[in-house]
């Protein structure tokens, strides 16, 4: 299949405009990604011409909006191989995906002291701070696995991290630092055996990768719609749909009961049980058009796209004097998120002379602060890729990182 | 191009050639402020007579050269004086670039007026100054107003 990029970037009206008087480089994919017409036109068309509210209205516009919000649902459970669209939880983010799992997972299973929770070193601080507030709460203990030099995952102390004690381990699939796509098989079947469950931390890879829940190893995952050419405030949990129906409510409201008296409640079923409040509708419809515009180009094709995109970068990055990169450095089991110092600027500084030239890059912790501290730096510069990245685009960086050399040379 | 007005000489100087830079002791008071959104750091050391000002941090050229030329304006200043500096300062950086800076009184200082225009930044040139004014105040030593940093 053939993955023409020059038509991809018509579809994203953002490409038209310039930064400080250059053509924008948006490097930015892994912060938020920029949207296609086709996710903006559904957004605008569904508040102008559908707009009711889900779930409750017996009304004409109330009946439309709940048949588009759940078709969004179902596309999204197809996408990522859910079982069934009953798997699929609208949240707010990732961020309040893994809270409602790490408030829901605790009470369920009881934490307490003695208890572990697994996470790494690798983690937005979304898939940590969760996990320290909860063993915080009950006295279970936070445990992590490592990072190697070469930025993988270390697994060399599975069998002992990962034990009879532990009984929730979270992992991030892709980092969103280092471009590391971790490979889970191994953890997932240790924590099989111990009876541990497993989350994913998947913000970063169902982007950008096939990726089929159903084989997958994990009882949950999260990921983000804004990161997946969607909307920002709408987010996925992933859950087993036996797990989830053990699970009790996070957040308590409306549409989320089954029924209430003055003396107390009862809770609907997953996903409602876990939808409090009128959700974000329009979102959730938005990122069901992403869905199908990623659908449409196929993940192989847009994932193909990125490697090769990748690999020029990496090739570009090395061929800059001065320029460290941090994570694996080839293309191997890694996505297209790439991170580097550069030799005596400060990440900042990077950041603001290569916006002075259009080209748009993170700088800063990325919210992994642990991830910097690894590899001894105070902050990186990233680079992130997706489906509309070009050559040209790398170029671009490779020209602007000569400029950062020579103003701090 | 439009850097030129944030990366001026005098701030790449204090950048590459840091006054007073290095923790030292004895000290009065000291402070350590982090940038949460950037992961900058800077401790600030101070002494009660402001006769002895030591920093250390890391952070990108703008963090870095503000506490330098914060070392060389305010040391051995008197408590009235020291005020007056940052209170210049503060106002220069809040001031979107529509403040005219005084060098009587600001020096090297003036050179952060472009800054100013670049909000994401601003919060990188206040860090060591508002380390410093906790420093001294837990010297005993108060200094300037505590303005709300918006960036």
């Amino acid at each position: 299949m053939s993955f023409d990029v020059e038509r991809v970037r018509k579809d994203f009206p953002i490409f038209e405009r310039e930064v400080n008087g250059h053509p924008l480089v948006y490097l930015d994919s892994a912060n938020t990604s920029q949207k296609p017409v086709q996710v903006l036109d559904v957004m605008r068309a569904h508040q102008e011409r559908y707009n009711g509210n889900v779930s409750r209205s017996v009304h004409t516009l109330g009946t439309e909006s709940t048949e588009a919000y759940e078709g969004a649902r179902a596309r999204i459970a197809n996408f990522i191989g859910a079982a069934s669209p009953d798997e699929v939880v609208f949240t707010k983010n990732s961020t309040e995906a893994i809270n409602l799992v790490a408030h829901s997972l605790g009470q369920m299973l009881r934490l307490g002291p003695g208890d572990e929770v697994v996470i790494s070193e690798m983690e937005h601080h979304s898939n940590l701070v969760p996990w320290q507030l909860l063993c915080e709460r009950t006295g279970a203990t936070l445990r992590w696995f490592g990072i190697t030099d070469s930025g993988r995952l270390d697994e060399s102390s599975l069998d002992d991290l990962v034990s009879e004690r532990t009984k929730i381990v979270s992992l991030v699939h892709m980092s969103n630092v280092l471009g590391t796509i971790n490979d889970v098989s191994r953890i997932a079947s240790r924590a099989r055996d111990v009876g541990a469950l497993l989350m994913l931390d998947c913000s970063q890879s169902v982007p950008h990768l096939p990726l089929d829940v159903s084989s997958l190893g994990a009882d949950l995952i999260a990921f983000t719609g804004h990161k997946m050419l969607g909307p920002t405030g709408i987010g996925v949990l992933w859950g087993r749909l036996d797990l989830l129906a053990q699970m009790p409510p996070f957040l308590a409201g409306g549409s989320m009961i089954e029924t209430v008296t003055m003396g107390g409640t009862t809770f609907a079923a997953p996903p409602a049980r876990f939808e409090a409040g009128t959700p974000p509708i329009t979102e959730a419809i938005g990122l069901g058009a992403a869905v199908d515009y990623l659908t449409g180009l196929g993940m192989e094709a847009i994932h193909q796209h990125e490697q090769d995109i990748t690999r020029y970068a990496l090739d570009a990055l090395t061929s800059v004097p001065g320029v460290r990169i941090f994570g694996p450095e080839t293309v191997e089991g890694r996505g297209g998120t790439v991170s580097f110092g550069v030799d005596g600027v400060h990440p900042h500084d990077v950041g603001q002379i290569l916006d002075a030239l259009g080209v748009e890059v993170r700088v800063g912790h990325h919210c992994a602060r642990p991830v910097c501290s690894r590899f001894s730096v105070p902050a990186m510069t990233r680079a992130s890729f997706y489906l509309y990245t070009t050559t040209a685009e790398i170029d671009a960086l490779a020209r602007g990182l000569d400029q950062v050399r020579k103003v701090f040379g | 191009m439009m850097l030129d007005g944030l990366y001026q000489e005098i701030i790449l100087d204090h950048y590459k050639n840091p006054h007073g830079r290095g923790l030292r002791d004895p000290y009065d008071g000291e402070a350590h402020h982090v940038n949460p959104t950037c992961g900058d750091e800077i401790t600030v050391r101070v002494s009660h007579d402001l006769n002895e000002i030591s920093y250390d941090g890391v952070g990108c050229s703008i963090s870095q050269a503000s506490a330098s030329v914060l070392h060389e304006l305010v040391q051995g200043k008197d408590a009235a004086a020291a005020s007056e500096i940052h209170h210049a300062f503060v106002e220069l950086m809040q001031s979107r670039g529509q403040v005219e800076a005084d060098e009587e009184i600001l020096g090297d200082g003036i050179a952060f007026a472009g800054v100013a225009k670049f909000p994401a930044r601003v919060k990188c040139a206040l860090l060591p100054w508002m380390a410093f004014k906790d420093a001294a105040a837990r010297a005993g030593v108060e200094v300037g107003v505590s303005p709300e940093v918006k960036a």
